[in-house]
Parts: structure tokens; C-alpha cells; sequence
């Protein structure tokens, strides 16, 4: 039980000429993540896959050929919801209206809207909501059709960070109430560890790296027990010491620095922080 | 005054207004589907085809009117052919009147609809497709209600260019009462008969309709893009 996903097409984009070439099979129920650099190709994927865009080779899912050398099933027929980055919502309907316009089943919309907290304003128009309501409407619009395929693109990146992660649960809970096998398009890794059990990282149209999202996020190597990717800002000095100041996600942190590694970084530096002998302390603070 | 009033024969404004809105009609049923095609397609024919639609606003009426006389005259083979066996003269008559309007406010219709198309967000038109919708139905229930600024100057520019409509009309329906002498031929026969007052109240009808027409467009226009922040 599965989707089987042979393409490849031809893009030009802001990488320059790139060949899309993608061999994969996605276990049905699971959360798959596409990231990687703009231009490597994932929302051209995820548009073959929807049928938007026309891409040479084979979609099967279990027994059904979307997509082979003589077949191409349009969007209508397969079947999929989709939720865009732009939330796209039919802003002439309400809320409401939004999700039986897909699909006449007022228990599913009011089963969807409850969920994500939308019921009491099913009546209101997209344009009166705020960018975290319209993408609840989205994605409850998308799982109107109980589509046996969900696919984000980057469905939360417009949003901040408070909305993305309380947008983030209710994927999860959709995820789990319906079981939907999704694909979704992310640049966020806390987003993509939190949500997916796969992890495919795409280069210039080929996966360069597939694994779950501590295979692939995870970077702490040998004996390193605490590791953190960052970057340096800034390197003080403070009378014989160098103190590195490394911004890492949203925190900014200082390291002592020796003479040596003083002298080997600079500002603008990828760095990786870890500790060797000492367990992190973890203080809970909210 | 009341005698005045009484003595002005409305027949050529009701005559304008039945072309306009049957024009309007039919050009709104074959536009759609049309700037629809033009706006999806990306078809080598797509210029060829907006420059043939768009004809009717550089050309003379007259150049129009002519080929248009020429085309459906019954010595034409399509004049004669629809002469024949469907029994209807296309030249001095209503019908002719209502092909000739077709051709000429043509672009009025297209254009608007095409740009109201384009405006769209264009992953709400695939939002519906993903949601199991036909082109028919995205058309129906998402595209034109998400474009009624475009659709209104579509219908009420359409219907006012075709009342406004004079050298083709002269040219393919001369001027018979109550079949092909609408307003606009009135208003000319009276200067050429040098019946002023007529032709000045009829001129002032046709004035005074043709603003309140636009200014309703207007009006509509700037209250829906306030409604939807634009």
C-alpha cells in the first residue's frame, strides 16, 4: 500500500538548468517532508503530483496509475487536497461555504471547523480573518475530499511563530484523526521534526539525503553529546580571551574561543556547537 | 411641454435597448468560454486571436460595416446560404443588426472578462480543481463571483457601446422604423432634417443615460474594491 513516484522533467529556475529526476516510494498513513534550497525542485514535485504540472514518468498509487506513458489523470480525479502557501481560499464563500463547496458533508465541516477551532465563525468571509485562520481554512478545505493524499507547500511559512506552532498540532491531530499519507514542502526544522517521520532533502532535482528526522537533523557525531548548528555574528575580545557570539535558531549564545580557533573563524562562519563531557543542564522555564 | 413630451416617439430608444441587451446576452454566453481559452491558453494562435478580437476598436465603423454588408448580404455565399434555408435576411433587418453588434462590441466584452481572468489568484482557480471542480464549475462558482468589478464593466460597457452604435448599424440596417432605426439613426436623420429640437432632447436622453449608466458602474466598482482591501 503505496505511492510510487517515478519523474522527471526539465526546469529552469534560479539555480539555472536543472534536471528533475525523483525515484520514490511513500508508505501509505505516513508524514513525508520535502526540503532543501528554492529552485531544487520540490513544489515542481508536489505539483506533478497533484497533476497541476505535467512532469514525464509514472505516479501509481496502490493500484491506481495516475500518471504513466499513456494516462494522465487530471487533478479532479485524484483525488488530493492541497493546501498553498497563500492559503488560495474562494474568497466569495464563507468559512463554511469554503468546505462544502468541495464536498456537501455539513457533519465533516463541522467535525473539521471544531477541531480547528473555526465553528463559531463559519459564517465570516476569508478576507475578514487573520493569515493563521485562512490556512486552518485551507487545510480543513483540503481534508474535505478525505483525500488519500495531503499535499503542503510550505504551508505555514507566511505565518509567525506562535500561529505555526499551534497550526503545526493541528496537523498532527488531523494527521492522526484521518490517517491522511502527506507530503509537505518546509524549510523549518523544527516544524519538519516535530511533524514528519520522513525527510527527504532534494539538490538541484535529486534527493541528496532520506531519513527520518533525527537521521538527517541530528548532527551530533562521535562522542558529542549536546550539538547545535549556528553561525558566528560576532568574535570580542575581552583582554586575553576571544568570545564568539553564535546565533543559533532564535538564540544567541557566547563561546569562549582559543587563540587558534580565534584565528581560524570569522564572522559570517557555520559552526557547529557542542559539548563532550558534560550533559546540558535543562531548566524548565514556562 | 406636455405636448412635447407626448409628441417624442420612443420607439428608436426601445429598438437600442432591445439590441443592446440581446447583443449583450449573446456576447456574455460565447465571451465566457472564449477569454476563459484566451486566458489559459498559451497557444501560439493566442496573439493572433487577441488582435482579430480587439479589431473593432481601431477600425473605422464604416471598414467594419462594409465587410460586414459585403459578408452577409444575400449574395454572399453565408448571407445567401442563411437566406435560403433558415429564411432570414442578415442585411436591412434586426437580426442582421444583432450579428453586426456582435462583431462589432465584441472586444468590450472579451477584454474585461480576459483581464478579470488574469487577475485571479491563480491557486484559487487550482484550489478548485483540486477540490474535484470542472472547468465549468470553477468558471461558474469561483472565477466570475471572485471578478465582479471585471464582469459589470464586461456586461454595462458592452450594453452601452452597442446602444451608442451608428456607422455599423447605417451601414448593415439603413434606418427602418421599429426594425433597424434605433436612437442613434434617429438622432442623425433629425440633424439631417434639421429637426434640432428633437434631435436635442434625444441627444439629451441618450446623454443623460449614458452617464447614470457609468456612474453606476463606477460607483459599484470602488465599493467592491474597498470591500476586498484592494
Amino acid at each position: 500500500m503505496m505511492l510510487h513516484i517515478d519523474l522527471k522533467k526539465q526546469l529552469f529556475g534560479p539555480l539555472g538548468k536543472i534536471d528533475l529526476k525523483i525515484n520514490l516510494d511513500i508508505q501509505e498513513g505516513s508524514f513525508t517532508t520535502l526540503t532543501g534550497k528554492s529552485g531544487s525542485g520540490k513544489t515542481t514535485l508536489l505539483r506533478s503530483l497533484a497533476g497541476l504540472e505535467k512532469a514525464s514518468g509514472t505516479i501509481v498509487y496502490n493500484n491506481e496509475t495516475w500518471q504513466d506513458s499513456n494516462t494522465f489523470l487530471s487533478p479532479q480525479n485524484r483525488r488530493i487536497g492541497f493546501v498553498f502557501q497563500d492559503y488560495a481560499l474562494f474568497e466569495n464563500m464563507s468559512i463554511e461555504k469554503n468546505l462544502l463547496f468541495v464536498n456537501n458533508e455539513p457533519k465533516l465541516a463541522q467535525k473539521l471547523l471544531e477541531i480547528t477551532e473555526l465553528y463559531e465563525m463559519r459564517h465570516r468571509l476569508p478576507t475578514t480573518l487573520s493569515g493563521g485562520q485562512k490556512q486552518r481554512v485551507s487545510l480543513c478545505r483540503a481534508m474535505m475530499l478525505r483525500p488519500k493524499l495531503l499535499l503542503m507547500d510550505e504551508p505555514f511559512s507566511a505565518l509567525d511563530l506562535d500561529m505555526r506552532q499551534a497550526l503545526q498540532s493541528e496537523v498532527l491531530t488531523l494527521h492522526k484523526e484521518f490517517k491522511t499519507t502527506t507530503i509537505m514542502v518546509s524549510h523549518d526544522p523544527s516544524e519538519i521534526y516535530k511533524l514528519s517521520d520522513r525527510v527527504l532533502v532534494l539538490d538541484h532535482g535529486k534527493i541528496i539525503n532520506d531519513g527520518t528526522s533525527k537521521e538527517v537533523f541530528l548532527k551530533t557525531k562521535g562522542s558529542a553529546k549536546f550539538s547545535l548548528e549556528g553561525e558566528i555574528i560576532d568574535i570580542l575580545k575581552a583582554d586575553i580571551l576571544h568570545i564568539a557570539i553564535i546565533a543559533i535558531g532564535q538564540q544567541i549564545v557566547e563561546v569562549v574561543l582559543n587563540s587558534t580557533e580565534a584565528s581560524e573563524l570569522k564572522i559570517g562562519d557555520k559552526v557547529l556547537t557542542s559539548t563532550k563531557a558534560f550533559s546540558p543542564n535543562i531548566t524548565k522555564i514556562s | 411641454m406636455l405636448e412635447t413630451i407626448s409628441s417624442i416617439d420612443f420607439s428608436p430608444f426601445i429598438l437600442s435597448f432591445k439590441l443592446a441587451a440581446i447583443t449583450t446576452f449573446i456576447l456574455f454566453v460565447l465571451s465566457v468560454p472564449f477569454a476563459w481559452f484566451l486566458y489559459n491558453t498559451s497557444s501560439k494562435i493566442k496573439p493572433i486571436l487577441e488582435a482579430l478580437t480587439a479589431l473593432p476598436i481601431v477600425l473605422p465603423p464604416s471598414v467594419l460595416g462594409f465587410y460586414l454588408l459585403v459578408t452577409l448580404s444575400n449574395s454572399s455565399p453565408l448571407g445567401g446560404f442563411v437566406s435560403d434555408f433558415l429564411g432570414v435576411e442578415l442585411v436591412f433587418s434586426f437580426t442582421g443588426l444583432v450579428v453586426a453588434s456582435c462583431f462589432y462590441s465584441l472586444p468590450f466584452m472579451v477584454q474585461p472578462l480576459q483581464s478579470g481572468f488574469e487577475s485571479l489568484n491563480k491557486n484559487m482557480i487550482e484550489a478548485s480543481y483540486m477540490s474535484g471542480k470542472n472547468q465549468l464549475q470553477t468558471i461558474m462558482h469561483v472565477a466570475l463571483p471572485n471578478m465582479k468589478p471585471s464582469l459589470l464593466t464586461a456586461l454595462i460597457v458592452t450594453f452601452a457601446h452597442t446602444v451608442g452604435e451608428f456607422g455599423v448599424v447605417l451601414m448593415i440596417g439603413g434606418s427602418i422604423p421599429d426594425q433597424t432605426k434605433v436612437a442613434s439613426v434617429a438622432i442623425y436623420e433629425m440633424v439631417e432634417t434639421m429637426d434640432y429640437s428633437m434631435a436635442h432632447i434625444y441627444s439629451a436622453l441618450m446623454l443623460t443615460m449614458s452617464f447614470v449608466v457609468l456612474l453606476a458602474v463606477y460607483i459599484f466598482n470602488a465599493k467592491q474594491n474597498k470591500k476586498f482591501g484592494l
